[in-house]
């Protein structure tokens, strides 16, 4: 009994430690922003690694989204006589819902992954160390600006995922199924409002970003500094970031929802 | 046991003094008391047995660690309570070279010798430029500068984090193991660099090899490490004709002494299933 309550003591006491060390350097992070202003440059080459980079898959993924939901809007609101309402369906699920979370799942895996094994292998070739030495900070020097560049590509992203599914679901709804493009685009129109719907997913799509770049970095550099210790790293960064995206989805849907 | 050099006077304070550090991991005690002194200019060499606390020591001289109990002084400056600021501070009149060089993976050879410059100076380009040549050019490897880590050997590597680790022309440079895995042509030509450079700039060094001859060259003191503490210190040549057991067994590299070549286990019989041998 004794044995079993020294454990969870031990286990307990471990993962305080982990958390705190965790919000410590998320702290610094954050402090960091006026230093990654001051050399904007950093941010800027984040920006293209993590946004420039991701940008084939989101808008490949985005298009086939689009076409998907086109198809599947119209199935459902032909029952009801108002498939012309299927360019509004699509524009709602895309710019509330799937924009942000479906491109901060593949963020995820795309660039979280990229950035957990980037910052695990400098930490185990002992590039972070030989920063140190050379008294650069590497939270300051390599992860704040990885951070921000992922925190501001992350909105932009699933901008053009949903632009792009937009732009798919008018192919599937106009050419192919035949809905008037008149009807397609206007109810579109009338019933997206900017601040409720599109603030909406851009708060969602800033909120995952925040959240899925600290977790890659954290994962990165928290990892031990072996080949299993950055794979194992990689493989916590896709779980751990997906499970947060669509927990944190809910509850930003909830809170978001009278809006 | 302190390491005093004839030829210097005896106000000169010494750049590093390790005074009565005990360090370990958890329960598990590394060095205990241990003591060593460093006058500025000279090469110190820290020899011992793997896992002896040669690396641990070299850590606890740049604060990668801190001790337990006692201090460790850089110029007098006791490093273990700076904040971080007092400490790079301090550390940017270090240098170190890694066991594999630790070059960043995605600049080039210049741009790694450059990185310490642009993040610590305000110089402009040509300057940064002429700069980096010169340190490149000090290590041979002028010619190398538009390379990439991957398009360098394994000794060019570590010449250029040399060159890197000079760049802001430290008053102490620590290597960590500096000759392994080199050929004898690039291990030689790296020994007799870090002690070209270490006189030529006026460095201090402090140099973790296993590499008795080639460090044993080019050193002018010697520390061992063994079981949790220095067991010898010395010029090379007293190190060399010492009748310590196991300073002797090492430096003449014998395979059994006080260190066992083969660790304790059960006895071989056993192990293999074999039957005991028998009274005739």
């Amino acid at each position: 009994m004794i044995g079993l309550a020294t454990s969870i003591g031990r286990g307990l006491r471990g993962k305080l430690g982990d958390w705190g060390w965790s919000a410590r350097l998320l702290g610094a992070l954050l402090l960091h922003l006026g230093a990654c202003l001051r050399r904007f440059v950093l941010v800027r080459e984040q920006i293209f690694f993590l946004g420039n980079r991701s940008l084939s898959l989101i808008g490949v993924s985005g298009l086939f989204v689009g076409f998907v939901l086109a198809l599947q809007g119209y199935y459902t609101l032909q029952r009801y006589g108002s498939a012309e309402a299927v360019g509004l369906l699509v524009a709602l699920s895309l710019v509330r819902e799937l924009g942000p979370v479906v491109t901060a799942l593949l963020f995820a895996g795309r660039a979280g992954t990229s950035l957990t094994a980037e910052i695990g292998l400098m930490k185990a070739g002992e590039q972070l160390a030989a920063m140190e030495m050379m008294a650069v900070d590497p939270v300051k020097r390599v992860l704040a600006p990885r951070f921000w560049g992922g925190v501001i590509a992350m909105p932009f992203l699933a901008a053009v995922f949903s632009a792009v599914g937009i732009l798919g679901g008018w192919l599937v709804a106009v050419p192919l199924i035949g809905i008037d493009a008149g009807s397609f685009w206007s109810q579109m129109q009338g019933g997206v409002d900017v601040w409720a719907d599109v603030g909406n997913g851009v708060i969602k799509s800033v909120v995952f970003g925040f959240t899925v770049t600290f977790i890659a970095l954290l994962q990165g550099y928290n990892c031990k500094p072996t080949p299993e210790g950055v794979s194992a790293a990689t493989t916590r960064t896709v779980v751990m970031a997906s499970l947060a995206t669509l927990g944190l989805d809910f509850v930003l849907t909830a809170m978001m929802f009278s809006i | 046991m302190a390491f005093t050099d004839p030829n210097s006077s005896n106000n000169v304070r010494p750049l590093i003094e390790v005074k009565g550090v005990t360090v370990g991991y958890g329960d598990r005690v590394i060095l205990k008391d241990v003591n060593v002194s460093l006058p500025r200019g000279k090469v110190l060499a820290l020899i011992g047995s793997s896992g002896g606390g040669k690396t641990t020591l070299l850590r606890l001289l740049t604060r990668q660690l801190r001790p337990q109990t006692g201090q460790v002084l850089f110029d007098g400056q006791d490093l273990a309570p700076m904040d971080q600021t007092a400490l790079y501070a301090q550390r940017r009149r270090m240098g170190m070279l890694f066991q594999f060089g630790a070059l960043f993976t995605d600049l080039s050879v210049f741009e790694n010798v450059a990185f310490p410059l642009r993040e610590h100076t305000r110089l402009s380009e040509p300057m940064i430029r002429d700069l980096v040549l010169m340190k490149l050019n000090a290590v041979g490897l002028r010619g190398a500068r538009d390379l990439m880590p991957n398009e360098v050997s394994g000794g060019m590597a570590r010449r250029v984090a040399l060159a890197r680790a000079i760049a802001l022309d430290p008053d102490l440079v620590l290597y960590d193991e500096p000759f392994a895995g080199l050929d004898p042509i690039s291990l030689g030509v790296t020994a007799r660099l870090i002690r070209d450079l270490n006189d030529a700039l006026g460095l201090t060094s402090v140099i973790v090899s296993h590499d008795i001859h080639e460090t044993f060259g080019i050193a002018d003191h010697v520390v061992m490490v063994a079981n949790g503490g220095v067991v010898a210190q010395g010029t090379p040549d007293e190190l060399r004709n010492s009748q310590d057991p196991l300073v002797h067994q090492f430096v003449n590299a014998q395979s059994d002494g006080p260190v066992r070549f083969h660790q304790p286990a059960k006895p071989v019989r056993e192990d293999f299933g074999l039957p005991q041998e028998t009274a005739a």
